[in-house]
């Protein structure tokens, strides 16, 4: 016996949750197994399409992401499951997140400002930061907090002004209003600002929020938004922003920081609970998948490895989800490049010494390393043929694309997820 | 930052190699070697400092003297790798959930590295006094529950008595707010031997097997883990696993046993847990040997066994009862078809809960078996209250010093269960049970006595 589904998901990351909610929406029985509960904790929660053409180093960001998609090579993850699949994969995360997400208005990319001053061509952005755009020309003042490490409003806003962004923009530094320690997590403040406790402020009761807009008060002068690290909040963002807009009567927008992040936070605790809530079955946390069973280029079942005792999943249609080398989809050592649970091919340079460039910037040849898959995205061994009839793949553990430096990572695994979920509950 | 002497072991052995199996050309050295006993290099050295497990603490949450996991574990173990370097008290701040440890995105082995290091503080560095003593005694639960099974009814008089309690609160500030758990005058052990123990339950096993048309001599077969509260304390989750599987056709054995550790891994009494693991390790590996997997009704027992006994203990047979060794809903879920069986059924007289996954459930992924296992089941409604630590973790709730951080951790759980459209709660760890009772007034109860009265005639 085995622990049974139409369709089984492996990875929990944005490539595994739509794949879910695609094979969901199509009818399937779905199971999403994950080895960690907190894969998005590391996502800036940005969903990007395309930012950069690749091979075009220099030339700026796209505007049209979905115009550009023609023109990429055949063996990129769009190139083979279409514009189509990019639009109904985006409109299926659309309704997943309602209205904490915007973008899909536009099929341009939208330009956000991130913690380091630099601007992140993106499809969709939670609408915590939809007040910050750096096409805006609203003037801006951007707020760090004394000891929050991980945003430096100073260093964000000069490097702003020195890209040239329409807007004035200025910085400040306060003390956030309860003393919290030197290295305080994200998630304090964000819980600090949804539980909204009474502090005393120079000997007067005040809110959390009342006390921090207080402190930002002198700082804002003129301008019409205001910019925070991303901390507003990991249950109650929209109240949070209403409250610290009425205070100090100017917009108020997040700016995304690195990792462990409350927008992705956020993201994950939507985009489970609408898997949930459409029916789709989650086990998080687990372990990792270590083996399987298939007869005749079919697999049968697969094996989470839990502590040493193998527990089976069995289903009639696998999506492999796994993410890549960062995510352990993709394994490498002095002998080779791997796929570490089926195995499937990963075309490689034999001379470990091509696998990266000289510049750390550079065109790394790792940064393309994934499974090959074909028109129904199940990937193909060295011959061409699919290595497993009943195996899928999407997201980073397909190769062919360099995500970071074109900026594509969510969308990727945004349309590949909704191809092959699609596809797998079509044949479940 | 090189340790010296590991360098001069890893050369060494590095030499070792080089004379039996001289290399052609180049090939760079193995730089750290291969772990040896409680070598947690390798595990450091995978830290990023990315800050998910401080992220995911629920102490550091509250607290901001306590420093958190990437310091207790990571940091702290490198520090304490040079000499004259004590661990810092502040490991005893650490209730032992474990939310680092299944955060963790670069798998940084932190349970085995707080259990080593408030080991090493415990047995070591920590002064004695009354607090130690206490922790002593607060580790050996199954000591005082075996005590007080003995005269179940004083012992409950006693245990709740104010003046009792008071006296208890002054001399070993075993915080007075907390209610004591009732001992069962009859033990789990004592019900199973009048029962008619191993025999009856192959009796009854055939008898069901007979009924659902599977073969009467069918090799289904398992071992119970109970631990101490199950025998001590709640007899009806012990006796709602048996009934449950001996009606799926199951034969049970109950070897002998000792507490799972724990609360002595809590409490940084190793040498205790040691004793008693290795009493485990002996009774269940013989049934193991015999063919029979281990069950457990208690996510921590089932998490000591699986995880901590081979993280901590180097004792023959540890490897094998962590691989034989299963949740009691979990074994079912894989052995049984339990949405078939489920299909369909109807419960009456059972109130609707508010189910809380217990962290050490959601370590071993566990966390959301039972909201799907009784989705389809008319007459219930289990709703899942979310990821929240229920802030008593075993023993770390039954300190006085410790007792307000307790409370305010749980703080989050309890708004999610008054929020839930339920009058009761539900959930796998005995101490969460505790805490959700103490913090809600609610009735709580075991998914297995739920899967009981569905399935259970």
């Amino acid at each position: 016996m085995a622990i049974d589904s139409d369709v089984l998901v492996i990875g929990g990351g944005i490539a595994g949750i739509s794949s879910a909610l695609a094979a969901r929406q199509a009818g399937a029985d779905v199971r999403l197994v994950s080895e960690a509960e907190t894969t998005l904790h590391h996502a800036s929660g940005l969903l990007d399409v395309l930012g950069y053409h690749p091979n075009a180093a220099g030339e700026g960001p796209v505007v049209d992401p979905f115009d550009a998609i023609a023109d990429l090579p055949d063996s990129h993850p769009y190139a083979i499951v279409g514009e189509s699949a990019v639009r109904d994969g985006l409109a299926l995360l659309d309704d997943a997140l309602g209205e904490a997400y915007q973008g899909s208005y536009t099929d341009a990319n939208a330009l956000v400002p991130t913690h380091g001053g630099t601007v992140k061509p993106t499809a969709r952005y939670p609408a915590s930061v939809a007040a910050g755009l750096a096409s805006d020309d609203r003037e801006m003042v951007l707020v760090d907090f004394e000891r929050l490490t991980g945003f430096d409003a100073g260093v964000a806003a000069d490097h702003l002004a020195a890209a040239g962004i329409p807007a004035d923009t200025s910085a400040a530094t306060v003390e956030f209003p309860i003393v919290v320690r030197d290295d305080a997590k994200v998630t304090r403040y964000a819980h600090l600002l949804d539980e909204n406790p009474t502090v005393t402020v120079e000997g007067r009761e005040r809110r959390v929020r009342a006390a921090l807009a207080d402190a930002i008060e002198p700082h804002v002068g003129d301008a019409e938004r205001v910019g925070f690290p991303a901390v507003l909040g990991v249950d109650h963002p929209a109240e949070i922003r209403a409250e610290l807009q009425d205070r100090l009567d100017a917009a108020i927008f997040e700016v995304p920081m690195g990792p462990p992040s409350v927008p992705g936070l956020r993201l994950e605790d939507r985009l489970y609970a609408a898997l949930d809530d459409a029916g789709g079955r989650i086990e998080a946390g687990g372990g990792p998948i270590v083996g399987f069973d298939a007869t005749e280029g079919t697999i049968s079942e697969v094996y989470l490895d839990r502590s040493g005792s193998p527990i089976p999943y069995a289903a009639d249609q696998y999506v492999l989800a796994t993410g890549d080398v960062a995510g352990g989809g993709i394994d490498s050592d002095r002998e080779g490049v791997t796929e570490p649970i089926f195995g499937c091919h990963v075309p490689h340079p034999t001379d470990r010494y091509e696998w990266f460039d000289e510049a750390a910037f550079g065109d790394h040849d790792f940064a393309e390393f994934g499974v090959v898959i074909d028109e129904m995205l199940r990937p193909v061994a060295e011959t061409g043929d699919p290595e497993f009839s009943n195996l899928r793949a999407a997201g980073a553990v397909i190769g062919g694309y360099d995500y970071p430096a074109e900026k594509s990572a969510s969308g990727v695994s945004i349309a590949t997820g909704y191809a092959a979920g699609r596809q797998a509950a079509r044949e479940a | 930052m090189s340790d010296t002497q590991r360098g001069d072991t890893g050369t060494d052995r590095d030499e070792a190699e080089t004379e039996s199996d001289p290399p052609e050309g180049y090939e760079p050295l193995d730089v750290f070697g291969t772990t040896t006993e409680m070598d947690l290099r390798s595990g450091a050295d995978n830290c990023t400092k990315v800050g998910t497990c401080d992220a995911e603490c629920p102490v550091a949450e509250v607290n901001d003297d306590f420093p958190g996991p990437q310091f207790q574990g990571p940091e702290q173990w490198r520090l304490s790798e040079k000499d004259d370097v004590e661990i810092d008290d502040s490991i005893t701040e650490c209730s032992n959930c474990l939310q680092c440890d299944s955060g963790c995105p670069s798998g940084v082995p932190f349970s085995e590295m707080h259990n080593t290091a408030r080991a090493k503080y415990v047995m070591e560095d920590q002064p004695l006094s009354i607090k130690k003593i206490r922790n002593r005694i607060l580790a050996n639960y199954r000591t005082s529950a075996w005590l007080a099974s003995k005269l179940p009814r004083t012992a409950n008089f006693f245990m709740n008595n104010g003046v009792v309690r008071w006296a208890m609160e002054k001399t070993m500030k075993i915080p007075s707010e907390r209610e004591f758990p009732e001992f069962a005058t009859q033990t789990f052990r004592e019900w199973w031997g009048k029962r008619g123990g191993e025999a009856a339950s192959k009796e009854r096993a055939r008898a069901a097997r007979t009924e659902r048309g599977e073969e009467r001599d069918a090799d289904k077969r398992v071992a119970y883990f109970h631990g101490c509260y199950s025998n001590y304390n709640t007899t009806e989750v012990a006796k709602a696993m048996v009934r449950v599987y001996e009606s799926l056709g199951y034969e049970i054995t109950v070897p002998k046993q000792k507490c799972s550790g724990t609360p002595m891994f809590a409490n940084g009494r190793v040498d205790d847990a040691r004793r008693h693991a290795k009493v485990n390790v002996e009774h269940m590996g013989n049934a193991i040997a015999e063919g029979y997997d281990v069950i457990c009704t208690c996510s921590s027992c089932s998490l000591a066994l699986r995880q901590e006994y081979p993280d901590l203990f180097d004792l023959e047979g540890i490897d094998e009862l962590a691989a034989h060794t299963y949740d009691a809903m979990e074994y079912l879920r894989i052995h049984e078809d339990l949405e078939a069986e489920l299909a369909g059924a109807e419960v009456e007289e059972f109130p609707d809960v508010a189910y809380h996954a217990p962290c050490h459930s959601r370590n071993q992924g566990l966390g959301r078996q039972a909201v799907e296992l009784f989705e389809d089941v008319e007459g219930v409604t289990v709703t899942d209250v979310g990821d929240s630590c229920s802030g008593i973790s075993g023993t770390y709730g039954w300190k006085s010093e410790k007792y307000e951080t307790s409370m305010e951790i749980g703080e989050e759980m309890f708004d999610h269960m008054e929020e839930a459209d339920a009058q009761a709660g539900m959930t796998e760890c005995p101490t969460c049970s505790m805490q959700m009772e103490h913090g809600t007034g609610y009735e709580i109860s075991h998914p297995m006595e739920l899967l009981e009265a569905v399935l259970v005639d």
